[in-house]
């Protein structure tokens, strides 16, 4: 196999063409401020239903009124919802959350361009939880969305973690005929929930 | 300002009109238009097909016909991008750089070079605009739609002079009519398919006229409107700017 | 040409058999290729990032040796173990080898066109394992034992009808169902079961980060990270050109390739993949299969910056009208057909000529791959290998001949309309292609060169 490495590794040194400089980000970086109301528009747009809040405190009643009846809820954050799961659901290979109905977490930052929140194994704690649960509802604070993907890289800077994911909308596909059906494999609905 | 012109192979042997109309309209906007005599294909097909290893004979012929002149002009997007692109002869490459500087298709030509701001043209009939894509993409005569940027259009421009003509909307405004040189025949089911879709497009929105900046086209799609028995006509450009 | 395998022009007169059918296909892609440009449009600066992610592409081909090297170093840093395949028959192995310590017979794949590349699915089906492709689309051709005809859209090509059928025999729907709610809910179970069984995941990868050794895989559906994170191993397969130098420019190619592919603003999930969860194994196989080949040559080169958005294939004209399977490659469309080439001349000599090389291709690339360029030169390269038929090089040198002599073109000229005149069922008949379906002009009594002569 390291065989193979070196035959690539020669050929691709071999055929490669003259070295060429990165191109400059910079233009491509400045412009408007980020709004909410441009978030808003693009996350709805990809399937997100968004729910504001002045204080946390409004949370678990917001989600409880807003998603009745959840049996098994996920919370990485007590605070964030008034009835925890009954099982222990931080341990495992990650299948053992096939039963949960709502998963409520926190993302780090919103990018106003496309409606993605930037979540990570730091917050989500199981990688698998926002894709198994069959809804979910993310937490953001206004002050962290940003306009566009290059904001938001420059925000996150190098990996911190070992997975980090953008997540604009619910799970969706139009692989029949093009008809957008929203629940493929991930989670049926996602509610974010802006607090200001 | 010497005016060569150029009349593609197949312009020359089945739409003599349309040279004609190109040389009175040039020579009606003041240029002195000479014809070199002996004129036959720019290589465009051979080349296309995979052979321009062949167009050697072409491009020497194509060379000594216009390098005197100071432009070079004719009624074909694709023939002109085709020079524009591959005209090379070896032991006279000034010459040929020459010809691939000065080579314009006709309206890229009126709108640019003459700077035509009026004409002397009527034609009261509803007309759907072909954008060859050469002549678009290539040539740069209008802009593409799948860019961002402002919105040109040389064709449509010199058509805005023309008294009574009603240009009509299309559906898809710039998609290829499936000609494609030797295309039409190696793919006869897609070429086909392609130009009964374009014709389409400008029947459903009431043209009475297709007009074109590159005969190839407007040939496939005649020819697909005269089997369809419609009544709708296919001009070249030059000879609706030429309508008096 | 392969007589056993039929060529584009062949299949593609098949597939207009059923005008219909065409027009369905064609406007359902040409609506895609209208919502990219809706989303193009809402980016004043999408021009600007379009050459930005070029010259990135470019940079990273120029230093694609030192990159993999960065690459394959932090990738184990972070807990991976890299595998290098020279070709498809060594990334088979690879995977084979790994599926078989684990000693599964049943696992979950998520899109890779690289897999398609490598035909892995029949590959390991011959070793006695099942491959279960988990994007809808995928899942849909795989039931109906067919290959993608797309590169984004697998099942582009199939009616809804056509797929409450399948999903009847295979699934249990209620026969005659169709409802494209009511089937991807039923694949939604069917496949969540497969993913909670599946021991071990492959992903595909759509960019592979040097500087940090992370991969990035972008999904609408999730199927990605269902498989990835509830397997014990996780195999990524990915190209040697998929790497790009840092994370930051994951930024401009996370907002070229879903505006490009689908008219979305992103995908649903951008999942980037660096270190194995605890416990589990994350391979990454590098893939060369002709990469290293193409990108020696000079002209084709810039075919390696592709990313995979299908955008050509949704504003190829040929595209829309000819189906996917018309290009009898993994990679169908304009990208496919200079891509193919390089992997194969002979098999794929075809391909480069499925175009009127009208370069809606090239304008609508997000890394602004010269695409009907490089049909054009890969026609000049496949006839100087004598990949054509005889009669048509015959044919062009007898056109030469009559083209590069002034005296026999008018001669063949004034023949020409002459006949067309006088016994126009010599041009007019069955053996012309051009008159099958289309009038041939009316021939004029004199060219434009005797007409000039006359009167000037």
């Amino acid at each position: 196999m390291s065989n193979s490495r070196d035959k690539i590794m020669a050929a691709v040194k071999q055929n490669q063409p003259p070295a060429s400089q990165l191109p400059d980000l910079a233009p491509l970086i400045s412009g408007a401020p980020a709004s909410l109301e441009a978030f808003r528009k693009v996350a709805e747009g990809m399937g997100s239903h968004l729910l504001e809040v002045t204080d946390e405190a409004e949370i678990p009643a917001l989600l409880q009124e807003h998603y009745p009846d959840m049996e098994q809820v996920i919370t990485t954050d007590p605070l964030l919802h008034a009835r925890a799961a009954t099982f222990d659901w931080l341990t495992g290979d990650g299948r053992q959350l096939q039963q949960a109905d709502l998963a409520i977490v926190r993302a780090q930052l919103g990018v106003a361009e496309n409606g993605a929140l930037w979540l990570t194994e730091k917050e989500l704690q199981v990688r698998v939880l926002p894709f198994i649960a069959q809804h979910l509802a993310v937490v953001l604070d206004i002050n962290t969305i940003v306009p566009t993907m290059h904001h938001a890289y420059e925000k996150i800077g190098g990996p911190q973690t070992g997975f980090g994911v953008f997540i604009a909308g619910p799970s969706k596909t139009a692989d029949i005929e093009q008809s957008l059906v929203l629940g493929a494999h991930g989670a049926k609905s996602l509610t974010i929930i802006i607090k200001k | 300002m010497k005016v060569g012109l150029f009349i593609p192979c197949y312009i020359d042997q089945f739409y003599p009109q349309v040279g004609i109309a190109t040389l009175q309209l040039l020579e009606k906007l003041g240029c002195e238009v000479g014809y070199p005599s002996g004129q036959t294909c720019c290589g465009q097909p051979m080349a296309n097909s995979g052979y321009e290893h062949l167009t050697d004979g072409c491009n020497r012929l194509f060379t000594d016909n216009f390098k005197s002149y100071d432009y070079i002009v004719g009624p074909s997007g694709s023939c002109v991008l085709h020079v524009k692109d591959h005209l090379h002869v070896a032991d006279n490459e000034t010459a040929a750089t020459h010809i691939r500087q000065n080579i314009y298709e006709l309206s890229e030509f009126l709108t640019d070079v003459l700077q035509v701001k009026s004409l002397r043209a009527k034609f009261p009939h509803k007309v759907g605009v072909h954008q060859s894509c050469h002549g678009q993409r290539g040539l740069h005569v209008s802009q593409m739609t799948e860019l961002v940027g402002p919105a040109f259009s040389k064709p449509l421009q010199l058509l805005n002079m023309v008294d009574g003509l009603e240009l009509i909307e299309l559906d898809r405004k710039d998609e290829c009519c499936g000609f494609g040189g030797t295309f039409c025949v190696f793919e006869e089911a897609v070429s086909v398919k392609m130009g009964k879709d374009r014709v389409a497009d400008h029947v459903h929105h009431g043209a009475e006229y297709i007009t074109g900046n590159d005969v190839s086209c407007l040939m496939h799609l005649e020819g697909i409107l005269r089997r369809q028995q419609s009544p709708v006509k296919v001009l070249h450009l030059a000879e609706i700017l030429n309508n008096e | 040409m392969n007589t056993a395998i039929k060529d584009h022009a062949e299949l593609a007169e098949a597939f207009n058999a059923n005008e219909p059918r065409v027009n369905w296909h064609d406007e359902t892609l040409w609506w895609v290729r209208q919502k990219r440009d809706k989303m193009a449009w809402s980016l004043p600066e999408w021009e600007t990032l379009r050459e930005t992610a070029s010259l990135i592409k470019h940079n990273v081909l120029g230093n694609l040796h030192a990159y993999l090297e960065e690459f394959e170093r932090n990738a184990q840093q972070n807990g991976a173990i890299v595998h290098w395949a020279a070709d498809a028959e060594e990334h088979n192995r690879i995977v084979l080898e790994l599926l078989q310590q684990q000693g599964v017979k049943r696992m979950v794949k998520s899109k890779s066109m690289l897999t398609e590349e490598c035909h892995l699915n029949h590959y390991l089906a011959d070793h006695g394992i099942e491959v279960i492709d988990t994007d809808l689309g995928e899942r849909i051709v795989q039931l109906a034992k067919e290959p993608p005809s797309h590169i984004v859209l697998p099942c582009i090509h199939k009616k809804k009808e056509e797929i409450g059928d399948l999903f009847h025999i295979h699934l249990g729907t209620p026969a005659g169902n169709a409802d494209p709610q009511l089937l991807t809910a039923a694949a939604r179970l069917h496949l969540r079961s497969e993913f909670i069984q599946s021991r071990v995941a492959i992903t595909g990868v759509n960019f592979a980060v040097a500087e940090t050794g992370e991969m990035v895989v972008c999904t609408n559906e999730g199927n990605a990270d269902m498989g990835a994170h509830l397997a014990d191993v996780h195999i990524a397969c990915m190209g040697i050109e998929k790497l790009i130098p840092q994370r930051k420019h994951l930024g401009v190619f996370l907002r070229l390739l879903a505006r490009s592919a689908t008219g979305q603003p992103i995908t649903t999930y951008s999942s980037h993949f660096r270190t194995p969860k605890p416990g589990q194994q994350l391979h990454i196989v590098l893939v060369d299969n002709g990469r290293s080949r193409q990108l020696g040559r000079e002209d084709f080169r810039n075919s390696l910056k592709c990313i995979r958005c299908g955008a050509c294939m949704n504003t190829c004209p040929v595209y829309r009208r000819s189906g996917g399977h018309s290009y009898h490659n993994a990679i169908a469309g304009p990208i496919g057909a200079i891509l193919a080439p390089n992997l194969d001349m002979k098999q794929y000599a075809d391909l480069p000529f499925a175009s009127t090389l009208c370069g809606s291709c090239s304008n609508v690339c997000p890394v602004k791959i010269d695409i009907h360029q490089q049909l054009y030169k890969w026609r000049q390269v496949l006839v100087q290998d004598g990949q054509t038929k005889a009669a048509k090089t015959a044919g062009m040198k007898i056109m030469t001949t009559v083209l590069s002599r002034p005296g026999l073109y008018k001669f063949a000229g004034k023949m020409a309309r002459w006949v067309m005149r006088v016994a126009p069922g010599m041009v007019n008949n069955r053996f012309n292609p051009w008159y099958k379906q289309r009038e041939l002009p009316p021939p004029p009594a004199e060219s434009f060169e005797t007409w000039y002569k006359k009167n000037r």
